[in-house]
Parts: structure tokens; C-alpha cells; sequence
């Protein structure tokens, strides 16, 4: 039986973040805290609807007495810890990170990270231009989605998305183990012979345009996605009765993308295929 | 083509596209082309027909627009027309829920808030296939499972939903009410009857009793074709659960007796006490964006904003004061009635705005039909659609959700800011502006500045929404209604009063409801055996208009669906085109094969009615009290096509 819940009352815990006194509520993560506290720890696998993976590790700090770095979107705040975000060793940690992440994979649409590769002086040329790349084509085997592995960092947030954290429809996961791994639908297939029902919460999720609205793609393609240019609205969609909040991405008077809060009650930032492209009926102009 | 291979064709899967209307288009008559025409000329031309109609006109306001547009659009029927002719496509589906829990409770909404799903016990979805129709909505049902909440599926089609399940109940389709009586019964039989709750907060519990009393579980295996050990499972798991939710869709409520099967699922909330507690409650899933807005803002034809009765003399005083008119102290007449009115002759122009009717009514051909009687037809729609086709005036509007501000109002009775993103096409207008400008023309100069005037106006009026400001909307990501007060929230299920200690503050006793079985109207035989029921598709949605705009890898089109036995005894496979005939009409259509489906039971849906148009199978039988006709069930008979033969 269950109780109504309210929640265990949560005591505040004390804590030092670079030396600041910081105060959070039992139970929050060591990056809450730095978010709260207005300092800015970069993070690619981390989302603020699931649970953390630690699986990218730029987001690792110090913890005094800790023999080894800790990512900070999953490690709780303890009373009386010392963190240190922005230590020597953290900063080399996020260097080395970025470097073998950019040298890699195509980080071209992901949103920050030039900046943060400027900030922490990361040199991903260094490993020589023959560095190990996916080197594939992107995947268009459908209208809506583009999957483009060549900018995969293995995040597995469009694993857990699709999987039991919200859409439960379990057509995306992880093929191969070791430097094999990669994400997939069932045996590799087209998306189009996958469970996949397009309801586009991976591409919620991605951080970094792995997973692209062909909408989006093919404007990028084209030259012509300028996201100064494109304005946001939250509106409610048109479709059923529950009420989904859809953020309007709009450019030159054309709907480009719709997305979610993810703080929304409704939709926790979850869509559902119409929802998230059924909106072209309104475009159609002429 | 092989002369003995099946009957197949490569059919154009690409829906019908409709462009938006981006001028008025006006006729003389009806065998006319429509012509361009100015906004001035459009709109005295609606005017001079709706003055002249007064008396017999009716307006079909649109479940899919804005709280505010609707407001304004009942109004126009009771100020400017005087009449409370006034209803909307909720009467195709969710009218008998609404009909249902005001009846018990005297308000119409769902008693329960999405967030409680997660937290509660059990649920059971009845008739409702909500991983499709209500995708977002099945993932607060899917961390309920997850949080470990058993789910029962009861549903004629072992549908996706259904997979979900603890336990299937594939009933007969039409027979919920012997299988909640049956449920019913067995929980009184058994001592779980929460005794105390029915003492203290409902009437009619002995005649409830004896109304069951003859269903036992083996007649309830006998009509249903449900296994008796599986009814009494979920009724042993309902009346044990320390919280239970119980949610419907249109499986319940498009029956000839709809609201009889509501009151049906109602009455085992009250036999066992789950309403009026968190994570408890009773949760009928809208099918339109705005059905709930509609209905609470006097969209329909027996309730003046904020799902007030008209019958009562104090409301009536206090609109007439507001709106300085009177009001008809008698219910106007709804969707269903209206058309019977319109083949009667006694209903002569109807302003519809955002419906189209002429795809969604059950028996299409009639419904056209009867549009084609009226002296004077104005549609006001995005689209030139199937109903606009057969107008007089067009006029062009916004669409409500992304070229309008304003508000909805979603199934937890949420109402939440919609926000205009985008710049309307060529010369369409906002509705209520549209509205306004009619009614200037008919002699009510009404003056909004914006959407906003308007909503505090329909504040001011219902005490419902008087605490939900522009402003606190925003704040909270939407409000629930009530909401009487602008500096507090009240709890997010409704009905809590029925737990009182307090005689008086418990208020009403909710009655049980005493209804009987009435098998569905269009019963099988041996000319018509088998039984076609409909719904929805997860990427389509209605009559295909808003849905057909993109590319879905989904869409297959419409076909007719078939248990494997059912298709192998007719000798058909998938695709081969088959003819499907009801009593009322016939159409063909290409066999799909779905295990989920029981022999002889077939699916459709009318999501694609340019291409087969499934309501010309349906039957207008239709709910007494709420109006809402069976699509649900059907009888039909499929026939396989005569193999082609080449004549050289």
C-alpha cells in the first residue's frame, strides 16, 4: 500500500563548493548545488529529466579526501564535503575528456562545447588527423528523423528515454560491447522496421544532434537554420485531451521544431509523434 | 494482374492535403462555385442569413479552439440569436461522461490529476486504448506500473495498452454494463464493499444491490465472454486496492446507451469508496484539445459558463444582468437533435465554426445531407474541409492553438495558456474577432482588447475560474479547475467533500446509478455477423484533416481489421481489397490482420475518409441523454471482391 507521497522531509545539508558555504536540500547532487550557486560545470550526458548514466565524465570534480575525481550530476551532497570544481586536476580531467570526445565524434552541433573546449585549452588535433572516427553517412530512412552516429557520444540518454525512464518502447539500445559499442535499433535495422513510434523523445534528450529532426537536418544542410533567427512560443498541442505544453521553434514565420518543458506536469518534456510533427496542416499556405 | 491471385492494387498512401483558406468565399446558391468575396461583403451577407433565421438557428462551436473563443461563440447564440442552440463535437464523444459524473457528482469533470496515477494502486483502463490515443498521458500510467500499480485492461481488442496489463478483459463489445454489475456484485457478495463510505455519502445502494443481484459471475462469462475467475480477480483487486483509479475513453461512452455505461463504472467507485481521495478516483480521457474548455465554458446547449445549470433562476439573473438579455429558461437542443431538426425543417441556418461534421457524425450520408436542407450554412474553419464544401459563407480563421492567444482546458481539468507563434495566412482572422464583427452586424457591439479581456470577463461570471489570472497561469504551468480564490490552490482531486464527518459539509449524496443492459442496436445476424468497432491510430487523429499534413512512417492508410481466423475463413490476406457493408451503407477497403482482434470482431478507424469513408457503416444510434451515437458498434458483413478478369 502506498502512502500519499509527500515525501520524506528533507533536511538541508551543509557543504564548501570552492571554498563557498553552500546549503542544499538532503538527496541533491553536487551539481544542483553548483547550478544553484550560479557556477557553471559543463555536462553532455547529464538531463534533467533522467537519471545520470556517468558515462561522458566532463562533468568530474574534486572531493577532498576522494581518491578519485567524482561526476558531479550524480554524486549527492554530503554534509561537510569539500568540492572543488575548477582544481587543477579537474580541469586536466575535462581537457583529456574533451579532447578524446572531439577527436572522435563530430561535436559541430553540439550546443557549448567550443566554448568549453577554448575554456579548458583542449587540443583534440593532437592525436593526429587519422584519429579513430565512426566515418558513416548520416541514417534518412524516414520523413521525421535523421540518426547521425558519427556525433554519438554514447550517452545512452536516448536509450533510457526510449527505454523505462518515459516512452517504455524500448527500440533503442546498445549493439556491440568494447570499442564495438554503439546505439542501435534491434539488429541494426532501418528505424523504419524498428518498435520505433516517433515520438521523438531521444531527440529531446541528445546532446548533440546525433539524433536530428529531418527538418532540421535538411535546413542545416541547406545553409538555412539560424537559430537567432527562430523565435520560441509554449503553446498547449491541438491534438487529444491531455493537454501536452509544445514549445514552437519558429523561424521566418514557419514552425522548424517542437520540443517540451521539461519541467511541464503534463509532459515531464515527452511528446507524442503528432505532437511533435503534426503540425505541418497549419503551414500549409498555398 | 494474375487472374487467380487476390484482388490488390498499389493504393496512393498520400492522405488528402488541404491548403488553408486565406479569403472569404461567398455563392449565390448552392450548384455554384464558390467566388472570392471581402471580409465586408462575407460577413453582411452571414448577418442577413442568420437575422433572417433567428428563431431556428443553431451553432456547432469547436472543441479544438480556445476557452475564450468559445465563450464568446455561446454567447453569440444566447445574446445575439437568443437561443441555446449551442453545442459542440463533445457530442460525439465524451458527452455521456460529462452526463454521467454530474449526474452523480453535479460536476462533469474527470475527479482525478494525471501526477495521481503515478501514485496510486490500481488502475483499470476501460475501453480506452491510451498508449495510442493518449500517449503521454499512458506514460504517467506506465510509472503508476512502474511504482508498482496492477493495471487491468478491459477492452473488446487486445490493444497495445492492453500489453501492459496485469490481466486482459476482452469483452463483447456493449456489454460494460453486465461486466461492471457483475464486478459489482461480486464485491458486495464478497464483504468488500467499503460499507462506511456508502452509508455516509451515496444514495441508492439497495436498489444498486438488487439491481446486480442477478448478475453473477457465470451469466457475466455467459454475456460478456469474459472467464469468470478473470471478473472476479479484478473485482477481488479493485475493491482490495488501498487506491484505484478508474479511467475510460470512447469504448464506454460512443454506445446508444453511453451514459448508462458510465454511471455503470461510477457506481463501483462508490461501492467501494474510490472517489474524493488523492490517487483515487475516476478518469474519462478527452479526446480534443479542448472538449473539457468547450463544455465548462456553455458550449453546450443545457449549461451557461462554468458548467452552470440554465434551469436555475439565480444563474439565469446573474447572466441576463452581466450580458443585459435574457435568457432561455429551457435547454437548447444539441448536435443530435439539431440535425434531426434540420430534416424536420424547424432548424434553418447553423453558424459552424472549426467542426466538420459532414466527415464526423456517425452515418455520414445523412448528416450531408441534412447540411444540404438548410436555408443558410456559414462554416468558419482553417480548411475549405467536407463541411465547408456544402456552405454559403466561408470564412477564413486562425487556427486556435498556435496563431490565437488564450486558454484550454485539458482532461485533469488543467486549464493552461495557448500563445500565438505564428502569423495567420493571407486575410484569416481570429474567431472571436470574427464573432465580435457578426454580432456588431446583428446589433451587440461587444468590445475585447484581446483574449485576455475576454477570459475575465467569463471570470468574473464563473466562480470556478475566478482565481486563475493570466498571471497565475503562467506562474503554475496552468491551474485546475475550481479554482475560486486567486490566492490559493485547492486539492488536485475533486469530491473530497464526500469523506466529511461533517453531514453538511459533505454535501449532495452521490446516487448510484440504476441502469440495465441494453444490447447494442445494430445487432448481428447471419446477413451482417460480424461485429465492427472503431477507433483511433497512434499517428492519426479524427477525420484526418490536422493528422494527414505530414509524413508519418506509421501511416498505412485504412484498411479493415481482421482476427487471423475470421480472415482465413473469408479466404482474404492483407491488402486484398474487400468489401464491408452495413445496413446503412457500403464501402471497400483492403484486409489488415491483427492477432489482437477476436473472431468476429473488426476495426476501422476515420482517420481516412477521402479514402474509405467508415462512418458511412456506422449506425446514428444515439445516447438519450447525452446524444452520442454508437460508433462502437456495428454490424457488418465482409465480402471478397469478385477475382478481375481480362476481357481481350
Amino acid at each position: 500500500m502506498t502512502a500519499i507521497p509527500l515525501g520524506v522531509p528533507r533536511r538541508l545539508v551543509g557543504f564548501t563548493v570552492d571554498g563557498q558555504e553552500a546549503r542544499v536540500p538532503e538527496g541533491s547532487t553536487i551539481l544542483d548545488a553548483c547550478r544553484a550557486a550560479g557556477k557553471d560545470v559543463p555536462t553532455l550526458c547529464q538531463g534533467d529529466t533522467l537519471t545520470p548514466k556517468n558515462a561522458c565524465r566532463v562533468c568530474v570534480v574534486e572531493v577532498e579526501g576522494a581518491r578519485t575525481l567524482v561526476p558531479a550530476c550524480s554524486r549527492k551532497a554530503e554534509a561537510g564535503m569539500e568540492v572543488r570544481t575548477d582544481s587543477e586536476r579537474a580541469r586536466h580531467s575535462r581537457k583529456v575528456v574533451l579532447e578524446l570526445l572531439a577527436s572522435s565524434v563530430d561535436l559541430s552541433t553540439t550546443p557549448k562545447v567550443a566554448g568549453w573546449i577554448k575554456e579548458y585549452e583542449a587540443k583534440p588535433d593532437r592525436f593526429g588527423s587519422d584519429a579513430a572516427r565512426l566515418d558513416e553517412e548520416p541514417k534518412i530512412d524516414n520523413e521525421l528523423y535523421v540518426r547521425d552516429y558519427d556525433k554519438c557520444i554514447l550517452c545512452y540518454k536516448c536509450v533510457d528515454a526510449c527505454g523505462d525512464q518515459w516512452q517504455n518502447t524500448f527500440a533503442i539500445s546498445v549493439a556491440g560491447r568494447g570499442f564495438d559499442a554503439r546505439i542501435a535499433v534491434e539488429h541494426d535495422a532501418p528505424l523504419t522496421d524498428s518498435a520505433c513510434v516517433y515520438c521523438g523523445n531521444c531527440i529531446e534528450v541528445c546532446p548533440t544532434g546525433a539524433l536530428s529532426f529531418k527538418s532540421e537536418f535538411d535546413m542545416r544542410a541547406a545553409g538555412t537554420w539560424d537559430e537567432s533567427a527562430q523565435e520560441e512560443t509554449t503553446t498547449v498541442c491541438a491534438y487529444c485531451g491531455v493537454g501536452c505544453n509544445l514549445t514552437l521553434h519558429v523561424q521566418d514565420n514557419e514552425i522548424v521544431k517542437v520540443t517540451s518543458p521539461h519541467d511541464n506536469p503534463v509532459t515531464h518534456g515527452n511528446l507524442c509523434i503528432k505532437g511533435r510533427f503534426g503540425y505541418q496542416h497549419v503551414q500549409n499556405r498555398d | 494482374m494474375k487472374a487467380d491471385e487476390p484482388r490488390t492494387r498499389k493504393r496512393d498512401r498520400t492522405p488528402k492535403t488541404y491548403t488553408r483558406l486565406t479569403h472569404p468565399l461567398v455563392r449565390d446558391s448552392r450548384d455554384e462555385p464558390f467566388r472570392r468575396a471581402t471580409w465586408d461583403e462575407a460577413l453582411d451577407r452571414a448577418a442577413r442569413g442568420l437575422r433572417r433565421a433567428r428563431g431556428a438557428f443553431g451553432m456547432f462551436s469547436c472543441a479544438r479552439a480556445t476557452n475564450e473563443m468559445n465563450y464568446v461563440a455561446q454567447k453569440f447564440a444566447r445574446v445575439v440569436m437568443g437561443t441555446n442552440n449551442v453545442d459542440s463535437c463533445n457530442r460525439t464523444c465524451h458527452a455521456p461522461s460529462v452526463a454521467g459524473l454530474s449526474a452523480a457528482f453535479g460536476s462533469g469533470g474527470g475527479t482525478s490529476s494525471y501526477e495521481e496515477i503515478e501514485h496510486t494502486d490500481l488502475i483499470v483502463m476501460w475501453g480506452s486504448n491510451a498508449r495510442f490515443a493518449h500517449p503521454i498521458f499512458f506514460q504517467h500510467v506506465l510509472k503508476g506500473i512502474h511504482n508498482g500499480a496492477r493495471m487491468y485492461a478491459v477492452d473488446p481488442r487486445r490493444t497495445s495498452t492492453a500489453e501492459w496489463a496485469e490481466s486482459w478483459l476482452g469483452l463483447n463489445v456493449g456489454t460494460d454494463i453486465p461486466m461492471a454489475h457483475a464486478i459489482g456484485r461480486e464485491i458486495i457478495h464478497a464483504g468488500l464493499a467499503n460499507d462506511a463510505f456508502i452509508e455516509r455519502a451515496t444514495s441508492g445502494f439497495e436498489e444498486y444491490r438488487a439491481l446486480v443481484e442477478p448478475w453473477t459471475l457465470s451469466l457475466a462469462e455467459k454475456v460478456t465472454g469474459v472467464p469468470a475467475p478473470a471478473i472476479r480477480e479484478l473485482a477481488h483487486a479493485y475493491a482490495r486496492a488501498e487506491r484505484a483509479q478508474l479511467c475510460w475513453t470512447l469504448g464506454i461512452t460512443e454506445h446508444h446507451n453511453g451514459t448508462d455505461n458510465v454511471r455503470a463504472l461510477i457506481n463501483l467507485s462508490l461501492l467501494t469508496g474510490h472517489v474524493g481521495r488523492y490517487g483515487a478516483g475516476l478518469q474519462p480521457l478527452r479526446g480534443q484539445n479542448n472538449v473539457q474548455g468547450g463544455g465548462d465554458m456553455g458550449a453546450i446547449p443545457n449549461r451557461l459558463p462554468g458548467f452552470q445549470d440554465i434551469l436555475q433562476p439565480e444563474t439565469r439573473l446573474k447572466f441576463e444582468s452581466a450580458w443585459d438579455t435574457v435568457i432561455q429558461p429551457h435547454y437548447g437542443l444539441n448536435l443530435t437533435e439539431m440535425f434531426e431538426a434540420m430534416e424536420e425543417g424547424t432548424l434553418k441556418a447553423v453558424y459552424c465554426i472549426g467542426e466538420n461534421p459532414a466527415q464526423s457524425e456517425a452515418d455520414s450520408e445523412q448528416a450531408v445531407r441534412r447540411l444540404e436542407q438548410l436555408d443558410f450554412l456559414v462554416v468558419q474553419d482553417i480548411f475549405l474541409t467536407r463541411t465547408a464544401e456544402l456552405a454559403d459563407v466561408v470564412l477564413p480563421a486562425t487556427a486556435g492553438w498556435a496563431e490565437t492567444d488564450g486558454t484550454t482546458t485539458n482532461s485533469e481539468r488543467r486549464v493552461q495558456r495557448v500563445r500565438r507563434a505564428l502569423t495567420p495566412p493571407g486575410e484569416a482572422r481570429e474567431d472571436i474577432d470574427i464573432i465580435c464583427d457578426l454580432a456588431a452586424r446583428l446589433g451587440h457591439d461587444w468590445k475585447y482588447a484581446d483574449a485576455e479581456a475576454v477570459w475575465n470577463e467569463l471570470r468574473s461570471v464563473s466562480p470556478d475560474h475566478y482565481g486563475m489570472t493570466y498571471e497565475r497561469l503562467e506562474e503554475h504551468q496552468g491551474i485546475q479547475w475550481p479554482c475560486p480564490d486567486t490566492g490559493r490552490l485547492e486539492p488536485t482531486y475533486l469530491h473530497g467533500r464526500l469523506w466529511e464527518t461533517d453531514p453538511a459539509k459533505r454535501g449532495r449524496r452521490a446516487p448510484f446509478g440504476i441502469v440495465q443492459h441494453d444490447p447494442p442496436v445494430d445487432l448481428t445476424d447471419e446477413e451482417y455477423p460480424i461485429r465492427l468497432t472503431t477507433g483511433r491510430r497512434l499517428d492519426s487523429y479524427n477525420t484526418g484533416v490536422q493528422s494527414g499534413g505530414f509524413a508519418s512512417p506509421l501511416r498505412r492508410g485504412e484498411y479493415v481489421e481482421l482476427c487471423p481466423e475470421d480472415a482465413e475463413a473469408f479466404g482474404v490476406v492483407v491488402g486484398e481489397e474487400v468489401r464491408v457493408s452495413s445496413r446503412r451503407g457500403s464501402v471497400v477497403a483492403p484486409v489488415w490482420v491483427d492477432p489482437g482482434l477476436r473472431p468476429g470482431l473488426a476495426f476501422m478507424t476515420m482517420h481516412f475518409p477521402d479514402e474509405v469513408d467508415t462512418n458511412q457503416l456506422t449506425i446514428e444510434a444515439n445516447c438519450p441523454i447525452a446524444g452520442t451515437a454508437e460508433f462502437k458498434a456495428s454490424a457488418i458483413r465482409i465480402e471478397k471482391l469478385p477475382v478481375a478478369t481480362y476481357v481481350r
